[in-house]
């Protein structure tokens, strides 16, 4: 089954018209010393075959257990209407809208969702998706650099390590100096960050609420890097933006985030959505596609994609980045979800976040041996210290249905023991309450 | 069509948490807390799904027109992946599960499903292994390129070029230079091949590495490919290949064969994964047995007793180029095909996609300026050169095409051919659909001769005519500005 239309006449008459006897002449200009030395893939299994063989499979991965982990990536509830207006093949089976006049959904739904990313950071300009929060966070970076002509970049480790591994695998090969600052109590340390920003300086790249779940108002370094010359960026988590200080307000030049948590299922890593918004001095430095606002010949409004002398297609190696596909139909997700909520909804899934996981904190204080960190506030996630490894913790918890959260001791040395939980919308009380009742018999 | 804020109305809701069943906590302190809120429209449920669906409405998409955009493989994309998709054993799956203790056996079929599409893979293009992780074609550029620069690293030599054709993807150069290689572009000759004489004269042991699209964005299979790949060999360079054609490969020829060290696959390309409106794509990066060591952090595994485990301890590795494993999602639908295809219809994809450019090519080639005449493969490029002496560019048909129901070929590349129009009709299309575009295409030939203005209005039946883009870039409107109808 190939999908292939074609009846052995129509490949005849085909055949003719071209001039050949057969396909296999064609292919003609393939040496047959370059013929495959092999090629031995399955032969073809129906539909219903593979569908109950992969069914099988998602069997076999253990969604069924109650998430209390986040890190970063997040379970929130997906309202229906997202899924059906993304399913729209009219959006998911076009491609980049080059051709405006017959792309204007796409074209005005990615407008809308710049909008959208703009309002919700507080920033002037957003491009129309990259891949993921850590790829966008390496595309900001790159922008600083070449904005200011500095390569010194002072990276808070609140930070998602992951996203900071990423930033040094891909400045392997190209000279960028980074100052990695510790995190005291869970905060950015403005003592040693104040201490590296100099006239070298390209940025200063902060987390909020960072990595531990900690929530910061970052406007005083902001201020610091800026009377350096230097950049601020924020990477962000956007449903915390229904309630938490925009990066727009505490000055941030750029912010990027992983837009996952905006109507994209967790889909074991991906795909996922990069978002990224700028103030509006920076928008030719900007990587990947924007979408703008135009008149028509007729003067009808019309939208298309714009500001393309910065792309690769037309400017090859001196391109602000390479990337050409982009998230789009994640970005169109995005939209759709934030507009489904609306301000109000927004605000209501940012509170019952907090609630939620300021009542975890209750419950869980109440464990004797647990330690909840209180050092700064939190969102939807935060730290506790256990009277054991919490690797495993973690593990004795799955044997009761939870994944209870993440180990730190993962990715920072010297916490072992501290557990990092994340409390969504989708955590009921009753869940919150088992939660803490099984930690308990198992520590 | 009005925009979604435009439709806003102060007090209406949409969807709703209802009551939150913990109860109100201590607010967070006020410093904490925007000032300034969000101005996101207010809308009903239906208001907010009139808008989208009717905005789909304005699109051209595979499952409503032709869409033979060229070097794009805008085939047909089965249904039966998306649904596969979407199962919640799947799509609900927290992607650090594999990473707790004890969690890998939590996710065994997503990392049986990431180790098989990488054994087929392998299988399909010759390579010893490959990572799943680069999230688009480009992206699957940028971790080859530092793969070789890892190889080269390893080897205490410091190269300093990466050769691309003219003809190449832009994203290429653009790749070799953020991955921090200077450029060198070579010309295609008169005979559509990259220009030989030039190429040796750059073969120096500060070749890093040659970067090459074959069949190349010509639609042209370069019979002396193996001899350019045993040149660069020979000076220390490593091969690159840019899989946005293997479309036309599969099963006729392989990259590994060829003697390429490392590759990316469009997934959404060949593997007929949707393209979304721009994306989400896949790019895994497959690399022959010199390059292994160097690939990125995690490596799935099949264990002694079949089960799978992801693998951390790459001392050589290049590192995190992707938070996780790969659009999952993505190559989920992309599994789902090849085993679908099976052997027999991977290669008659590859077979038909190539009969119909030709039949495209063979058909206009009176009509249309065939730059190269050689037998295409996927994809065949036609110069609009005649018609433009009257007035009627590449960029007119195109219009003119969207006026008669076909989504217009690629426009204006290659870059080295003139009012290029690049066409790619891919396997799933019939024969009356091609016939259908090629009689528009004629039908434009003719009236470039005879009546010009009547190409050059175009469009003129779609919602918009055409847009001012030189306003667009020089009066950037790049987002909606709240009005006062959105109190602060």
């Amino acid at each position: 089954m190939s999908y292939i239309p074609h009846t052995q006449e129509d490949i005849q008459e085909v055949l003719q018209v071209i001039g050949v006897k057969n396909i296999n002449e064609l292919f003609k200009d393939i040496p047959a010393a370059l013929s495959p030395k092999s090629f031995k893939i399955p032969a073809s299994k129906s539909e219903f075959e593979v569908t109950q063989a992969l069914r099988k499979l998602s069997l076999k991965n253990a969604t069924g257990l109650v998430n209390f982990v986040g890190a970063g990536f997040y379970d929130h509830f997906i309202p229906a209407g997202v899924d059906a207006l993304a399913g729209r093949s009219e959006f998911y089976t076009a491609y980049t809208p080059y051709q405006p006049e017959c792309s204007q959904g796409w074209l005005q739904a990615i407008y809308e969702y710049q909008s959208i990313i703009c309002q919700l950071t507080g920033l002037d300009v957003s491009n129309a998706s990259l891949y993921d929060g850590g790829t966008a966070l390496f595309e900001a970076m790159m922008m600083a650099i070449r904005q200011t002509g500095r390569n010194k970049i002072i990276l808070d480790s609140g930070v998602n390590l992951i996203y900071r591994t990423m930033l040094y695998t891909y400045t392997l090969n190209l000279s960028v100096e980074f100052v990695e600052i510790p995190v005291v109590h869970g905060q950015s340390s403005r003592g040693e960050l104040l201490k590296h920003l100099d006239d070298r300086t390209a940025a200063v790249i902060l987390q909020n609420p960072n990595f531990f779940g900690a929530v910061d108002d970052h406007s005083d370094i902001v201020n610091e890097a800026h009377k350096f010359g230097a950049l601020a960026i924020a990477s962000v988590y956007p449903v915390s933006l229904g309630m938490l200080k925009a990066p727009g307000e505490m000055g941030f030049d750029i912010a990027t985030g992983e837009g996952q948590s905006l109507g994209i299922p967790l889909s074991f890593g991906g795909p996922y959505l990069g978002f990224m918004a700028v103030k509006n001095e920076l928008v030719r430095q900007m990587p990947g596609r924007i979408v703008g606002a135009t008149v028509d010949s007729g003067g009808k409004r019309g939208f298309v994609l714009t500001l393309q002398t910065r792309e690769q297609h037309i400017r090859r190696q001196k391109a602000t980045s390479n990337i050409c596909s982009n998230e789009a139909l994640c970005a169109l997700r995005a939209a759709v979800f934030v507009s489904l909520l609306g301000r109000e909804g927004l605000k209501e899934l940012a509170a019952h976040n907090y609630q939620k996981a300021e009542f975890a904190k209750e419950e869980l204080s109440r464990v004797k041996g647990v330690a909840v960190k209180r050092s700064s506030p939190t969102f939807n996630e935060f730290t506790v210290l256990l009277p054991k490894s919490a690797d495993e913790v973690v593990r004795r918890m799955i044997e009761k249905g939870f994944a209870c959260g993440f180990p730190l001791g993962k990715f920072y040395k010297g916490m072992d023991n501290y557990l990092l939980i994340a409390v969504t919308e989708k955590r009921t009380k009753e869940e919150i309450v088992r939660l803490t009742d099984s930690l308990e018999a198992v520590l | 069509m009005k925009l979604i804020f435009e439709k806003h109305k102060e007090g209406r809701r949409g969807f709703s948490y209802g009551d939150c069943d913990v109860g109100k906590a201590k607010p967070l302190a006020e410093k904490y807390c925007r000032k300034r809120q969000a101005h996101l429209a207010c809308l009903s449920e239906l208001d907010v799904i009139r808008h989208y669906t009717n905005l789909s409405r304005l699109n051209y998409s595979v499952d409503t027109n032709f869409y033979p955009l060229g070097s794009c493989t805008m085939k047909y994309n089965p249904k039966f992946c998306e649904q596969i998709a979407s199962l919640d054993g799947f799509s609900q799956l927290h992607p650090l599960l594999p990473q707790l203790s004890g969690g890998g056996m939590l996710a065994q079929g997503s990392l049986e499903v990431l180790y098989e599409s990488e054994k087929l893979l392998c299988e399909i293009t010759g390579m010893s292994a490959f990572t799943m992780q680069p999230l688009a074609g480009a992206h699957g550029e940028l971790t080859g390129v530092m793969l070789i620069a890892a190889y080269h690293k390893n080897k205490g030599s410091r190269r300093k070029y990466v050769i691309v054709p003219d003809s190449s993807h832009g994203t290429n150069p653009s790749s070799a230079a953020i991955a921090g290689y200077e450029v060198v572009v070579i010309p295609t000759g008169s005979d559509g091949y990259m220009d030989l004489v030039e190429y040796k004269k750059h073969l120096t042991e500060e070749l890093a590495a040659v970067m090459l699209t074959c069949p190349d964005t010509l639609g042209i299979f370069n019979p002396r490919i193996k001899e350019i790949a045993d040149l660069a060999h020979a000076c220390g360079a490593l091969m690159y290949y840019d899989g946005a054609n293997l479309n036309a490969m599969l099963g006729k020829c392989r990259p590994g064969d060829i003697g390429f060290d490392v590759m990316h696959i469009n997934l959404h390309k060949t593997f007929a994964t949707p393209h979304g409106g721009g994306g989400p794509g896949a790019g895994p990066v497959g690399v022959n047995e010199k390059l292994i060591e160097f690939l990125p952090i995690s490596r799935v595994i099949r264990r002694a007793d079949g089960t799978f485990a992801l693998d951390y301890h790459q001392p050589k590795s290049i590192g995190y180029i992707a938070p996780f494993y790969g659009n999952f999602g993505v190559i989920l639908k992309a599994y789902a095909y090849i085993l679908h295809l099976g052997r027999e219809g991977l290669i008659k994809a590859a077979e038909i996609a190539v009969l119909n450019a030709n039949y495209c090519q063979a058909k206009l080639k009176k009509y249309y300026d065939l730059p190269f005449n050689k037998t295409c493969m996927h994809e065949c490029v036609f110069s609009a050169s005649r018609q433009a002496k009257n007035g009627v560019h590449a960029l007119d048909i195109a219009k003119y095409l969207i006026d008669r129901g076909f989504h217009p070929p690629t426009i204006y590349f290659p870059l080295i051919v003139k009012e290029a129009l690049m066409i790619e009709p891919t396997e799933t299309e019939s024969k009356e659909t091609i016939d259908a575009f090629i009689e528009a295409m004629i039908e434009i030939a003719r009236l470039a001769e005879e009546n010009p203005s009547a190409v050059t209005a175009a469009p003129l039946r779609m919602p918009i005519k055409r847009l001012d883009e030189v306003r667009a870039a020089r009066q950037p409107d790049l987002n909606w500005k709240p009005l006062a109808l959105f109190p602060d």
